[in-house]
């Protein structure tokens, strides 16, 4: 039992340590990519290809003055950016990051806590993040912290339903919710991956992602060209740059999802071995998201609500009647 | 333009082109079916291919447009009008300016002083020459004045100093005497035109 508590502790630290070290990291990969995409050099004076410039942001963002506004409500302003960056990495809690290995005669399952609704739980904490950004925009007495948190209430009415939706059609298929059993339902190599029976759900999935994540085309939250920086727009320092290794962590958890569930997980991959099958298939979509980010124009926030409630929400209830109908034939 | 089209200040149609596109949906069916059409017709992947397009140029061929200002510099026009350089004769290495005193003169911004004396060979010997670059407008007037071309605008764009004194001494300004050889005669504002020979006519003596 102990060894147990122990073990989870460490697997709990060193989560948190990667992957905000990876969060860090994938801003400077966002800003190089944009910047080629663009043809730009991007950052280049710190460290090598600039890469050092994760450094220098971290020491800036940890040495600026932390400001609080008069008329804010302080508690709620304190508390809002750690919401945001402690459900992203309670969401990855429930995420198998790599195929079981053995070090020291010693079997390690690199998933903090294999719980038998792991989908449901990573929806569900992604979900509660979005009162980071509804939270901080009500109480930073700001009126483009306002208009960004009406839209985050808007955003997450619309993308919430489609995301549930569009994996419910899969889950019918695997019939279990944990991430470990999607792994194992498509160990057959690339012929047994979900996304030839789902397609839809995928591409539905997809855009749910991006809406959850407030990336391109849906990033209405803090949009500077219309609303400065929506909900940040009052923050400094170290809660601003939370509300970022939260976004960024929650970038990286879809990208998670969207390989483990419909694109074989870390099964072995041709030659790849698994953990580099998955490390691929997550950096694609990592990668996608900037890529989208550089290509598309952003949509308004009455387009998204008409994008997901009468468009991909109906697309999704058809998709899981017609896999049931499929199902039951 | 006509002068009578000029003085039409009736803005409307007149020189306008309409930009067609297609009519705006106004039912749910009509948007539904515009959405339908550009998911199918693979807009989006176009402008998806567009970025990777420039991307993969941007690594693989070299085809970034960044300039890394302090290391490397855009050329500039050779008319474009800088810090002053004083030039010398090629031959003898003395400069060129023979204390004429035009472009004082001319400058209209009143920024050049100088003093002259003739030295031991009754020549005009330059013994103050500064200009006031808090003053000076860039005008370009003293350049084209020049009669010996000694006053020409050079490169030298960057002007941020402590004092202006950095600029405005003529011994800063003049050609270094070991650079002599790198001294190049110059294309720009107030220079010879290349075809000035053609352009020369004889002065009509009989009225």
């Amino acid at each position: 039992m102990d060894a147990i508590i122990i073990e989870t502790i460490v697997k709990a630290a060193l989560v948190i340590a990667v992957f905000s070290a990876l969060a860090g990291f994938g801003t400077f990969i966002e800003r190089k990519i944009l910047a080629f995409m663009q043809r730009r050099l991007g950052p280049m004076h710190v460290g090598p290809f600039g890469i050092l410039q994760i450094a220098a942001d971290g020491i800036k963002l940890f040495t600026k003055e932390d400001i609080i506004p008069q008329h804010a409500n302080k508690f709620i302003f304190m508390i809002a950016p750690i919401i945001t960056a402690a459900t992203a990495f309670i969401a990855l809690a429930a995420v198998p990051i790599f195929p079981e290995f053995t070090v020291f005669g010693y079997t390690i399952h690199p998933i903090v806590a294999d719980i038998n609704v792991g989908i449901l739980f990573i929806l569900g904490a992604m979900a509660s993040g979005l009162y980071g950004p509804l939270l901080a925009g009500m109480a930073q007495a700001n009126k483009w912290g306002i208009i960004g948190s009406a839209r985050t209430a808007i955003l997450f009415m619309s993308y919430e339903v489609v995301t549930g939706l569009s994996l419910l059609a899969p889950i019918m298929l695997v019939g279990s919710l944990s991430l470990i059993d999607f792994n194992a339902a498509q160990t057959g190599g690339v012929g047994e991956w979900l996304v030839w029976q789902q397609p839809v759900a995928f591409i539905l999935f997809i855009i749910a992602g991006f809406a959850e994540t407030n990336r391109t085309p849906f990033d209405i939250l803090e949009h500077e060209a219309e609303i400065i920086s929506g909900y940040a727009t009052e923050y400094s320092g170290m809660r601003w740059g939370m509300f970022f290794i939260g976004e960024y962590a929650n970038m990286i958890t879809i990208s998670f999802m969207a390989s483990l569930i419909f694109f074989g997980g870390f099964n072995e991959w041709g030659i790849l071995p698994g953990g580099l099958a998955i490390l691929l298939k997550v950096s694609f979509f990592f990668f996608l998201m900037l890529w989208v980010r550089a290509s598309w124009p952003h949509i308004r926030p009455d387009q998204l609500m008409w994008l997901c409630w009468k468009v991909l929400m109906p697309i999704a209830i058809l998709n899981v009647l017609i896999t049931g109908l499929v199902m039951m034939l | 333009m006509s002068l009578n089209k000029f003085k039409d200040r009736n803005v409307g149609v007149q020189n306008y082109t309409l930009i067609e596109h297609e009519a705006f949906p106004q039912t749910g069916g009509e948007k539904f079916a515009r959405v339908l059409k550009r998911t199918i017709k693979g807009e989006l992947f176009v402008g998806l291919w567009v970025t990777m397009r420039t991307m993969i140029l941007a690594l693989f061929n070299g085809e970034i447009h960044t300039v890394k200002y302090p290391f490397e510099k855009l050329p500039i026009s050779p008319r474009y009008r800088a810090i002053h350089d004083m030039l010398r004769l090629l031959e003898s290495g003395h400069y060129r300016c023979i204390g004429c005193g035009l472009c004082e003169k001319i400058c209209i911004a009143d920024c050049i002083k100088m003093d002259t004396k003739y030295d031991e060979n009754q020549r005009k010997e330059v013994t103050e020459y500064t200009i006031n670059f808090g003053r000076c407008i860039f005008c370009g007037y003293c350049a084209e004045v020049c009669p010996e071309l000694a006053i020409v605008h050079g490169g030298r764009y960057e002007t941020a100093s402590q004092q202006r004194a950095s600029f405005s001494i003529f011994d800063d300004m003049l050609t270094p005497i070991d650079a002599l050889k790198e001294q190049k005669e110059y294309p720009g504002f107030g220079a010879v035109s290349p075809n000035a020979d053609d352009n020369i006519k004889k002065t009509p003596l009989a009225y």
